[in-house]
């Protein structure tokens, strides 16, 4: 048949312990699902209407069968509920040489920092063998941080900080997803966890620095252009900020000359972003003035490029979405706009190993 | 309890009840008749339009729910084939429904997709199972089954029907208000559901979708109350509680966990519309802001949703189950023609699973960040609900041990329904144990959880009541061949659709997710060929109830004339007509012993009705039971 696993890739210290109380509730519910069969079937030939089996000395209600029936399943209850609390226990009690990183959901990337300084959207480097702790809220809505191959996963809410340990066993490129359903694009919300050598974890936290990703250039170009003094932050012009733009309705006047239009709904596409840039007085987002000048001739394309790409790599994934193609080799899919535009990791392809 | 064994030919009624009368406290009994208003016979009403559409008859209003129930049946399933449909071939055009989205090349937005498993939840459990379960055989069966005339209040019983209507006419016109309905989930977690920019469905929709369940909710209110109160008071002599067959038995304690449950959803609901309407902030952090949104001012908390929505829908899901299992412990009870195996533990089961059921709801949420203390008080309360399940389970076995089982097509829908509730709840074992459910939370092991007890249960002891009451509600029998094709199709298409879950599941495929094919780690032909057969007996489950809807309407012009008593059953149904006269009983009938009488050795027949006293020399079948 397939090559078909029915675990994910074991890798962390939990995944093993994880295992073994699943194959244990696996043993117990087989035996009870076959001998719990095996009785309904034989009773129906047996006992179907009209055979000649032996009728007499049944009852309808059997203390002794009752309280056997009652104990046996309460006493493996309470054996199934120790070891689980056990393993539970050390699921949720980081040891007290875990390094933090720190972990921001929102619709619809992970954004995490290394202690160190370095940031990254949509892939967590770790090294092996060290346990790390990872300190997650939310920017927008609920999100749920799950990494299969380590049996992990915990919700990340906004106002409120969650925490989540594991130990890496083995050196390699995790899958990481979204698990708690967080709006249109939920199902591309996922990215890469990488384990390292420790060594090659130092070099890579020195490196990481200089990332040189379109977006990453492009945020470079945001500050040198002074769109930042407008859209970012702390200004204090009122112009809309731009994360979580990109893909999601956006609010247009009818009239971009007149407040009073009335506001017709549009998707933030491409086209917009660039139309926003350089003649942003035709399409004016309701409840802001139309104050931003025109960039036309000072942004040459292939800085637009790079901004576009930025202002894409903080905003909600695709508007347009490519058919999967089944005849992919290589068990290619769809690309993941973010890590795609990012140009981080390898897109979809490649082994997890 | 103390009703004493018979061992006397009975003589008048009341007094061979023993102490417990069954009569209403401070009712005087008369001889042979119930307390209450069943003197003076009402007879039907002559207008059509009071008879059959503003009618006050429980049996009337049974069946209205029952159509209704079955109406959304298939509207939820039409939702779930779109869903299935989707995942197998993602991104491919829906045959001709793809002109539904304007869009994206004929191909399904992710956002429609999103409404769609909403709208399948929130319509499946909302609309059909609770509605089916309680409203239809809870209105149809309670009166009928304790011999009493109608509902303690009529009135208010068809009022419960119709505050269905402003909650079927909501969800439906959900769909087409602008932004579409609502993408929230069947568990409307806020902020998603309450910040109106995170999701097109929350523009509008999801405002609609809550003032429909209120109506729902208020719906299911008057008829818990009307339930508990027409056990309570309105049993025929000699119906102790002791006597009350199953069935009853789980609908009276389906409708008290309801009572006591649906207030906590209602009160979230209204804080949710006023989060959504009127600015409050029970569910807002402070500052929060989605999709750019304005930054609210904030200060309440998500998680105070989900306590409370918990708080009410775990006890749904037994809301969802209790009723089922009532039917089903009547029904194979009365084709094996054994009485059923340890009645009074039964009860004591169904009471310890409404009790329990009110402490383990935060099973639903040991992701979410709670104190890991508290997580294991609820790991342990979880497994310890599964004792009195599996304890009903082995009662089911017991009772066919030894019997003279008849495989009606109720019969074998009942027999499955306890199968796949075994399944079910080993499953959900899986999920009590928190290391486990840590990994399996949010992903297709859920799915196929609620699944083999949703459907594997709850639509099999649906289908088991339909088959076996059907007569009973139209006079006509079913065909049971017909019924018989039906039940193998579906049992075995249903396998087909759901086991695969688990594996995907396991290799943690997550749930509500638009497109899983865009990471390599399901992007293979093993999870994609697994989905596609799922989808593929999806729809053998979908087309396999076409039968049931043609043996249904074919039955109900052209069945067979069935009799007062086609199953020799002995519950006081089955000893009046069928359908029922208006007043349902001639005289009110007198109880003399439990329900599951078949089989004894003294009498001539396999059964004997409630309503006929024991045989001289008798001995009470079960002295635990008598
Ligand atoms: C032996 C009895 C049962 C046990 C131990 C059990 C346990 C659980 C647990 C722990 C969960 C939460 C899983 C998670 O979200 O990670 C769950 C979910 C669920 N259960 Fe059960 N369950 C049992 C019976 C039932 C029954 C009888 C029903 C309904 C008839 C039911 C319906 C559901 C539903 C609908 C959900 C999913 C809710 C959602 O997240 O959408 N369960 N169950
Ligand atoms: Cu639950």
């Amino acid at each position: 048949m397939w090559d078909f696993p029915l675990f994910p890739q074991s890798a962390s210290t939990h995944a093993p312990k994880v295992d073994a109380v699943y194959i244990g509730l696996m043993i117990v519910s087989a035996a009870f699902t076959l001998s719990f069969a095996f009785f309904v079937l034989y009773f129906a030939v047996k006992y179907r209407r009209g055979s000649r089996a032996d009728r007499s000395g049944i009852q309808d209600s059997n203390p002794i069968a009752e309280a056997v029936y009652i104990t046996v399943p309460t006493l493996l209850g309470i054996g199934l509920f120790v070891w689980g609390a056990l393993v539970y226990f050390e699921l949720v009690s980081p040891p007290g040489d875990a390094v933090d990183i720190y972990v921001i959901g929102k619709q619809w990337m992970w954004k995490a920092q290394h202690p160190e300084g370095s940031k990254e959207i949509n892939e967590l480097h770790v090294p092996v063998g060290q346990p790390v702790r990872l300190v997650m809220t939310s920017q927008d809505v609920i999100h749920s941080f799950y990494i299969p191959a380590f049996r992990v996963k915990q919700d990340v809410l906004p106002g409120r900080y969650t925490t989540l340990w594991f130990q890496p066993t083995k050196v390699g490129r995790y899958r990481l997803f979204c698990a708690e359903y967080c709006g249109a694009e939920h199902s591309r919300m996922g990215g890469w966890v990488t384990v390292m050598e420790p060594s090659e974890y130092e070099e890579w936290l020195e490196g990481s620095s200089e990332q040189t990703g379109m977006a990453v250039a492009g945020e470079a170009l945001f500050r040198q252009y002074h769109c930042s003094g407008c859209h970012g932050g702390n200004s204090t012009v009122k112009a809309p900020p731009l994360e979580g733009v990109f893909g999601g309705p956006v609010p247009l006047l009818n009239d971009p000359a007149d407040p009073n239009s009335g506001v017709r709904i549009i998707q933030a596409d491409e086209r917009y972003l660039r139309d926003s840039i350089l003649r942003p007085k035709d399409e004016v987002v309701a409840g802001y003035e139309p104050l931003m000048p025109s960039f036309e001739g000072q942004i040459p394309e292939e800085d637009m490029l790079k901004l576009v790409a930025y202002i894409k790599s903080i905003g909600r994934g695709r508007t347009t979405r490519p058919t999967t193609d089944r005849g992919m080799q290589d068990g290619e899919g769809a690309p993941s706009n973010i890590t795609e535009i990012m140009g981080m990791g390898t897109g979809n392809g490649g082994d997890a190993r | 309890m103390s009703s004493e064994p018979h061992h006397d030919a009975p003589a008048q009624g009341p007094d061979l009840a023993g102490p417990d009368t069954g009569m209403a406290p401070g009712t005087i009994p008369t001889s042979g008749h119930a307390p209450g208003h069943d003197e003076h016979i009402h007879p039907a009403p002559r207008n059509p339009l009071f008879r059959y559409i503003f009618s006050t008859d429980h049996k009337v209003i049974g069946i209205q729910f029952l159509f209704s129930g079955l109406i959304f049946f298939v509207v939820g399933g039409l939702l779930a084939l779109a869903i299935r449909w989707q995942l197998a071939w993602p991104w491919s055009d829906l045959p001709h429904l793809s002109a539904l989205w304007d869009s994206s090349a004929g191909q399904m937005p992710p956002e429609f997709y999103n409404k769609l498993v909403t709208m399948h939840g929130t319509i499946m459990i909302f609309f059909v199972i609770i509605p089916i379960l309680l409203g239809a055989f809870g209105n149809f069966l309670i009166p009928l089954m304790i011999g009493a005339r109608d509902m303690a209040f009529p009135t208010l019983n068809m009022l419960s029907y119709w505050f269905m209507w402003p909650a079927f006419v909501l969800i439906v016109f959900s769909f087409f208000v602008p932004g579409g309905a609502s993408e929230a989930g069947w568990t409307g977690y806020p902020p998603l559901s309450t910040a109106e920019w995170s999701t097109p469905g929350s523009l509008n929709g999801q405002t609609i979708w809550l003032m429909a369940l209120l109506f729902a909710g208020i719906s299911s209110m008057m008829g818990s109350i009307n339930y508990i109160t027409t056990v309570l008071m309105l049993r025929a002599p000699g119906m102790t509680l002791f006597r009350l067959p199953m069935t009853v038995w789980g609908l009276f304690i389906t409708a008290l966990l309801q009572a006591f449950a649906l207030p906590v959803l209602t009160s979230a609901l209204v804080m949710q519309l006023l989060d959504r309407v009127a600015g409050t902030n029970f569910f807002s952090p402070t500052g929060l802001s989605v999709a750019n949104g304005p930054e609210e001012v904030g200060g309440g908390h998500p998680l105070l949703w989900q306590h409370l929505f918990w708080f009410y829908s775990h006890p749904a899901v037994y809301i969802m189950i209790l009723p089922a299992m009532g039917i089903v412990s009547d029904v194979i009870s009365t084709f094996s023609r054994k009485p059923l195996f340890g009645y009074k533990p039964m009860v004591f089961a169904i009471g310890a699973i409404a009790l329990l059921g009110f402490i383990v709801w935060g099973h639903h949420m040991f992701q979410s960040g709670m104190n890991p203390a508290l997580g294991a008080t609820f790991m342990l309360s979880t497994m310890m609900i599964a004792l009195p399940s599996a304890i009903k389970t082995f009662n089911w076995l017991g009772t066919m041990w030894g019997g003279s089982i008849h495989f009606t097509a109720a019969m074998l829908n009942a027999v499955a329904f306890v199968a796949m509730f075994v399944i079910g709840g080993l499953s959900g074992i899986f999920m009590a144990a928190t290391p486990t459910d840590i990994h399996i939370h949010d992903t297709y092991f859920i799915v196929a959880h609620i699944h083999y007890v949703l459907f594997g249960g709850s639509s099999f002891g649906i289908f088991a009541a339909l088959y076996y009451w059907f007569p009973k509600m139209f006079g006509r029998m079913m065909n049971e061949t017909l019924g018989k094709i039906h039940f193998a199709l579906s049992f075995v298409f249903f396998n087909g659709t759901f086991f695969p879950m688990h594996i995907v599941g396991m290799h943690a495929q997550p749930r509500r997710y638009a497109d899983y094919t865009g990471f390599e780690l399901f992007n293979n032909e093993a999870v994609i060929g697994l989905n596609q057969l799922m989808t593929v007996c999806a729809i053998g489950l979908g087309l396999s109830q076409l039968i049931l809807v043609s043996n249904f309407v074919a039955s109900l012009v052209a069945g067979r004339k069935a009799g007062a008593n086609p199953w020799r059953a002995n519950t006081l149904e089955w000893q009046t007509g069928s359908p029922p006269p208006h007043y349902n009983f001639e005289r009110i009938p007198t109880v003399y012993h439990p329900a599951y009488e078949y089989s004894l050795p003294e009498a001539e027949s396999d059964y004997l009705p409630q309503t006929e006293p024991r045989p001289p020399r008798a001995e009470p079948l079960d002295h635990i039971m008598a």
